[in-house]
């Protein structure tokens, strides 16, 4: 067991030195960045220098005259030892923003996986059972609505209906006006409610996969030999489906959703962004659009840890919950 | 495969008697893609997305020929705007008329305006000593010494329509016969005569006029007739709200006069038609779902729409798929340091957060305001580049436990060369999961395009794309006031995408032979 995590931590981190060669080309190759942008505003001001002195100034003060390898070389350095620059945009240290950011993400993230989890499971769970019916079909038919609605597209619907025309909640933002002069319960009570919209849109959009993924698992559990078995031997059918079914169900499931759980911190671009959410989907996103190198090798470089993080812990959750396998 | 031999009996046909027992005809062979056929159409959820599938294509494609109206056409009408037609403001400023040849300086007229204030009758500005009198009726004469040099003045002297401006001399004369209530003056060793509208006129006709208020036409090539401003002004005088004119053509127009208080300005309004584009039209015949910002007609451009969509989505899954044949292929039939290499390549692929990386791009072509055209084209090469991985993977899947069967010892025994093997054996028996793969992904592939032109960095204008009709909703008005304009386009791509992920679900089921149905 430890070897293989040991061996798969290696090629994780090998993975992940390619992978940010190619964002930092693909980043530093980005043509209207902020140093241009930068240099065009300074060097239109009365009795500038050109543009062009603006633009080799800057990019020597931000680093960027250098080849393109040394540059890599020297952000990885500087990343390892835990110094992730400063962003250009929001002219604080990235971490500082991140800190400030990351908290509205992972709550939007959290609150939205537990939701997912009560509602999908049992539905996922009805839907297997019954195979067929008219239950089944309406299950598997919102599932894969829920997977084929676009996000801008319900998000847009949500706002016209609940913020726009029933007035219920709000449209935009993460805070009221007059967050500043309410208790702290009342702050809370404010997020909280700026927060339904969002959550909901992120509960709908992404419930149908896992609802068809308990569906189908529970499918291949029911076909076993061990439930024929059961139902052999007698026992209710309740005690044959929550027992013996759904337990084995359980294994595919706990895999998918402890590999899912480094996920809560990447934040959700789209609904943050159509909500105007700061979190960080937000954040990175206009990081992004103003060019914020800094910034943005953090933003993708924490994704792709994040996403190799999830895949080692569910490899490594499928050894645990299930003693079937063994890892080599 | 007990399945694919399934045999049918035909029971009740009427000259089943003549068949002995074991004539083959007795019994309704199905191939195994008629069975395929066979479970996929009885899956009801797949035919309805099917039905969906075929609706959206026919839209798009039959439709954009079918409309009367082009994807770009914009549609004008003239619809009564009122439109400002004169300005009118009473002047309150103290004005300055400087006798030819002098010179009155604006400091020169603030030392007036002071020596005014504190009641005094003379200042003194440079070297010269000036000294005023008041005439009466805001206008004072400033002379130094003896000499006139100037006058200040609240009430205008115009020239009258197509004559030249009066000389100083006569325009100071005409403000002192007007101030004095006089109706005659002689100036430069003309006669004037002063009628009680204002009106000046030598030897009977009329060469200029008096009046305090200033009139501006408000729109391009518009000469304000003096007739028209002496009604407007008999008009103001009265507090009209309506002020109706008739020129001298006989015909009648009807203007609105709006005071603005705070800047003391008369507006007067006139109803005239205006050749504008219909935007946000409401649903009409003509229209039947209305129009857009743009004024173009909102169904031609989501038919155009749903085409971009589809044929992006066609175009990545077609690039995607043959990526991940050849990668997934080569790597699951070699095996060895080919497939440790392609998977970790597979793996890279599938770290890389791939929507920040679209929009990263997309702003990039934003700034290098790269042609519509060929920025769909790169859209196209970059999702297709980004998508491959997971049919890699899948078809290396497959082929590492196809590779292990009788049928391709023999394939090697018959000295079959390495390409054939791989391509006429082996990816043909993945082509069903391939397939249900593909029809997925469409509908993932046309979610991601409308999702980047929503955002902007996608398909862009003149292009109309489902994800870029839907941005109009960034306005909030818009989002209101007109559902036309969004949410059948938000409709369209649930219906196309759902019809794909129906179908492609119903496909997974109908090849999968241990269905039980």
């Amino acid at each position: 067991m430890r070897n293989f995590i040991i061996k798969r931590v290696a090629i994780s981190v090998v993975i992940l030195l390619c992978v940010t060669v190619i964002i930092y080309g693909l980043v530093r190759a980005m043509p209207g960045s902020y140093v241009e942008t930068m240099a065009i505003q300074l060097s239109s001001l009365p009795g500038a220098k050109p543009y062009e002195e603006w633009l080799a100034q800057l990019e020597a003060d931000y680093g960027l005259d250098k080849p393109f390898l040394v540059g890599w070389f020297t952000w990885i350095k500087e990343f390892c030892t835990g110094n992730f620059g400063d962003s250009w945009k929001y002219t604080i240290r990235v971490i500082d923003k991140f800190n400030d950011v990351i908290g509205v993400s992972f709550v939007m993230g959290a609150v939205s996986l537990v939701l997912q989890l009560i509602i999908a499971i049992p539905l996922g769970i009805i839907a297997a059972t019954k195979q067929y019916s008219k239950a089944d079909y309406a299950i598997s038919a919102g599932a894969l609505v829920g997977i084929s609605l676009p996000t801008f597209f319900f998000a847009s619907l949500l706002k016209l209906v609940f913020a726009m025309k029933l007035g219920w909640f709000e449209t935009h933002g993460l805070v009221g006006r007059n967050f500043a002069q309410l208790s702290p319960s009342g702050q809370f009570w404010d997020m909280a409610h700026h927060l339904v919209l969002p959550i909901v849109t992120l509960v709908i959009i992404s419930i149908g996969s896992l609802m068809r993924y308990t569906r189908t698992n529970m499918l291949e559990v029911l076909n076993a030999d061990y439930i024929r078995t059961a139902r052999a031997k007698g026992l209710s059918e309740g005690r044959v489906i929550y027992h013996h079914a759904f337990r084995n169900t359980l294994i595919p499931l706990v895999t998918m959703v402890g590999g899912s759980l480094p996920g809560l911190f990447s934040g959700a671009l789209i609904t943050e962004t159509l909500f105007s959410i700061p979190g960080i989907g937000y954040t990175s996103y206009q990081a992004m659009l103003a060019g914020d190198i800094p910034f943005t090798m953090f933003y993708l470089t924490f994704l792709a840890v994040l996403t190799l993080a999830g895949n080692l812990i569910s490899d490594i959750l499928y050894a645990v919950v299930d003693p079937r396998v063994r890892l080599a | 495969m007990s399945e694919e031999t399934k045999v049918v009996t035909s029971g009740n046909a009427p000259d089943s008697e003549e068949y002995s027992l074991n004539d083959d005809r007795r019994v309704k062979v199905l191939t195994p893609g008629a069975l395929v056929a066979k479970r996929f159409f009885r899956n009801r959820l797949a035919i309805i997305g099917l039905v969906m599938l075929i609706a959206m294509f026919m839209f798009s494609f039959v439709g954009g020929i079918i409309t009367p109206y082009g994807q770009a056409e914009i549609f004008y009408t003239y619809e009564m705007m009122e439109k400002e037609y004169v300005g009118v403001t009473r002047n309150d400023a103290i004005r300055y008329l400087v006798a030819e040849e002098q010179e009155f300086p604006t400091l020169a007229q603030a030392q007036f305006v002071l020596a005014l204030n504190t009641g005094k009758t003379e200042f003194s500005y440079g070297d010269v000593d000036y000294t005023f009198t008041d005439e009466g009726g805001d206008l004072y004469s400033i002379y130094a010494g003896d000499e006139l040099r100037a006058a200040a003045y609240k009430d205008i002297v115009n020239a009258a329509d197509g004559e030249a401006q009066l000389p100083f001399i006569a325009k100071h004369a005409a403000l002192l016969a007007y101030v004095n209530g006089e109706d005659a003056f002689t100036a430069d060793g003309a006669s004037y005569t002063l009628d009680a509208d204002g009106n000046i006129l030598r030897g009977g006709k009329e060469v200029g006029y008096i009046s305090r208020f200033v009139v501006q036409s408000k729109e391009n090539g518009v000469v304000i007739t003096r007739d028209f401003k002496e009604r407007l002004e008999e008009a103001l005088e009265t507090d009209d709200e309506d002020f109706i004119y008739n020129d001298p053509d006989g015909t009648e127009h009807t203007y609105r006069i709006t005071y603005d208080a705070s800047a003391k300005v008369w507006s007067v309004m006139q109803e005239t038609p205006t050749y504008v584009s219909v935007k946000y039209g409401q649903p009409s015949w003509e229209h039947l779902l209305g129009t857009d910002g743009n004024g173009m007609d909102m169904l031609t451009r989501l038919m155009y729409g749903g085409r971009v969509s589809l044929i992006i989505g066609f175009i990545v899954v077609g690039i995607e798929t043959v990526l991940g044949i050849i990668m997934g292929g080569v790597s699951g039939y070699f095996g060895g340091w080919v497939d440790n290499l392609i998977m970790r390549i597979v793996d890279v692929f599938y770290c890389i957060p791939s929507t920040p990386i679209i929009i990263i791009l997309g702003a990039a072509m934003d700034s290098m305001q790269v042609d519509p055209q060929i920025r769909m084209l790169y859209l196209m090469l970059l999702l297709g580049f980004l998508g491959w991985p997971g049919v890699a993977r899948m078809v290396r899947g497959q082929i590492l436990s196809l590779r292990e069967q009788e049928f391709m010892t023999a394939t090697e025994a018959c000295g079959i060369s390495v390409s054939h093997r791989i391509f006429k054996h082996l990816i043909p028996n993945v082509i069903p999961q391939l397939i249900v793969i593909s029809t997925m992904g469409l509908g993932s592939v046309i979610l991601t395009e409308a999702t980047l032109s929503f955002l902007g960095l996608g398909v862009k204008f003149p292009f109309a794309s489902w994800g870029n009709i839907i941005s109009d909703v960034n306005n909030s008005f818009v989002m209101t006031n007109y559902w036309f304009v969004w949410i059948p386009a938000g409709i369209c791509l649930l219906i196309t995408v759902l019809g794909f992920n129906f179908v492609g679900d119903g496909l997974r089921d109908a090849f999968d032979p241990k269905m039980k149905r």
